[in-house]
């Protein structure tokens, strides 16, 4: 067996990378042990929690599900992309205000996937919110808490 | 993982003259939805994989000249869920490719892979066995076209020779006099598989309730999505009566050849074929 690397240039959060990387690589293992955006979580690791969910060409995905070479020369948002600590973004500030976040682990994923929803759809209802994070698992919340943040942050985005 | 050999080749050509070379080892990926996680689990160990993305046009949704609709392989679930071309004429295949997975697994999982990795369940195969869809297939002699009934042999088994690729399914054009259902059943709405899924297709006689074609198909209930004939026959040239309806449950449950596993035991899937194919044809008469 080989282990030959393979050049990989990505655009993440609007920086551009110029890596070599083995070809059984996952972009969530780049993002994370390359790029140590740590942001993007691994849960599962099989496409079923949401933890490592980002944007792919603007469309979330579970980036344990895309071999980093598949990524190459895409666009690429993770959570390190929508806001800072000092200048949270929307969905952020009505996650921390509203409680949707407990544990955390698998709050960048859900956020992601809620940023996803609202840019093709600013104002869902409550139903197609609940449908859309159905492949987002949280422990912790019990989910009541985190849909009512997207529907929180969908309001203030629309002020 | 264990590494392998990558490719993207740009060309079908290229790919399948790359996939030609191994006997064995060599695995195309395109939503990689269910090669990642069998890699994974260790389940597969490829030494050589293809990356079918880079091929253009293979990801296409092209209605032909006889009226019949193209799928590209490489469709992603979502693109078939949200095509007005495939929810206006196949609704039932738009709407079962809408809630399979999750959003994130239906941006990258494809119709291909869906169809390739042939699992007894997969949620694509019985509505689109019951449409009378074609496999498109290319490999090292060319094209060749097989119904997609016969596409599959086995659990995980297809009838794709060394170095084929399937590149589309192609659905024959929508038949005004039919009404067409997939019923799904599992314990979740999301992430979830199939412990039995019944499509119908039943294509009604001008102004009337006589039954003049009927397709039945059942999936995760035998080694592969299969046709319950028997059923189809009891119904056909007569109007869909209760009775008829349930007669054609029956036979379809005695079609079924189900195996207890983590989801359903042998016993219930049989009688859930019952039950569904009753709902499906109940289904498709009332909306006639």
């Amino acid at each position: 067996m080989n282990a030959k690397k393979y050049p990989l240039r990505l655009h993440v959060n609007g920086e551009t990378y110029e890596l070599e990387v083995k070809p059984q690589r996952t972009l969530l293992e780049v993002l994370r042990n390359e790029l140590e955006l740590t942001g993007t979580n691994e849960g599962c690791a099989t496409g079923d929690c949401g933890a490592c969910t980002v944007l792919l060409d603007g469309v979330p995905v579970t980036s344990c599900l895309v071999f980093a070479l598949d990524a190459h020369e895409r666009q690429i948002t993770t959570i390190e992309g929508l806001g800072t600590t000092e200048a949270l973004h929307p969905l952020q500030r009505a996650f921390v205000e509203r409680g949707a976040i407990q544990c955390g682990y698998c709050t960048p994923g859900l956020i992601m996937s809620a940023y996803a929803l609202l840019q093709q759809n600013p104002q869902p209802t409550e139903a197609e919110v609940r449908h859309f994070i159905a492949g987002n698992l949280c422990r912790c919340t019990g989910y009541t808490k985190v849909v009512e943040a997207v529907l929180a942050a969908a309001e203030v985005s629309e002020q | 993982m264990k590494p392998f050999e990558y490719y993207a080749p740009e060309t079908l050509e290229a790919a399948v003259e790359i996939m030609a070379r191994y006997e064995e080892g060599v695995y195309p990926v395109a939503g990689g939805t269910d090669l990642i996680p069998k890699m994974r689990y260790g389940q597969i160990q490829p030494k050589v994989v293809v990356n079918l993305k880079r091929i253009p046009g293979l990801a296409e949704i092209v209605p032909q000249d006889d009226g019949s609709l193209k799928i590209g392989a490489l469709a992603t679930l979502t693109q078939v869920a949200s095509s007005p071309k495939v929810r206006e004429r196949y609704l039932m295949v738009a709407q079962i490719a809408g809630k399979m997975a999750s959003v994130p697994v239906r941006n990258l999982a494809t119709v291909g892979g869906n169809l390739c990795n042939a699992a007894p369940s997969a949620d694509l195969a019985p509505p689109l066995i019951a449409l009378d869809a074609e496999a498109v297939i290319f490999g090292p002699q060319g094209e060749r076209r097989v119904p997609l009934e016969a596409f599959f042999t086995g659990p995980g088994q297809t009838v794709l020779g060394r170095g084929e690729l399937l590149t589309a399914v192609v659905v024959p054009p929508p038949d005004p006099q039919a009404r067409g259902t997939y019923i799904k059943h599992a314990h979740r709405e999301a992430l979830d598989i199939a412990i039995v899924g019944v499509a119908a297709w039943v294509r009604f006689e001008e102004g009337g309730s006589v039954c003049e074609d009927a397709h039945i198909v059942l999936g995760a209930v035998a080694p592969t999505p299969i046709r319950a004939r028997e059923a189809e026959a009891a119904i056909r040239g007569a109007p869909l009566t209760e009775e008829r309806i349930a007669e054609a449950g029956r036979l379809a449950a005695e079609a079924a050849r189900p195996i207890d596993d983590v989801r359903g035991s042998a016993w219930y899937r049989r009688e859930m074929v019952a039950v569904l194919t009753r709902r499906a044809l109940f289904s498709v008469t009332i909306s006639q």
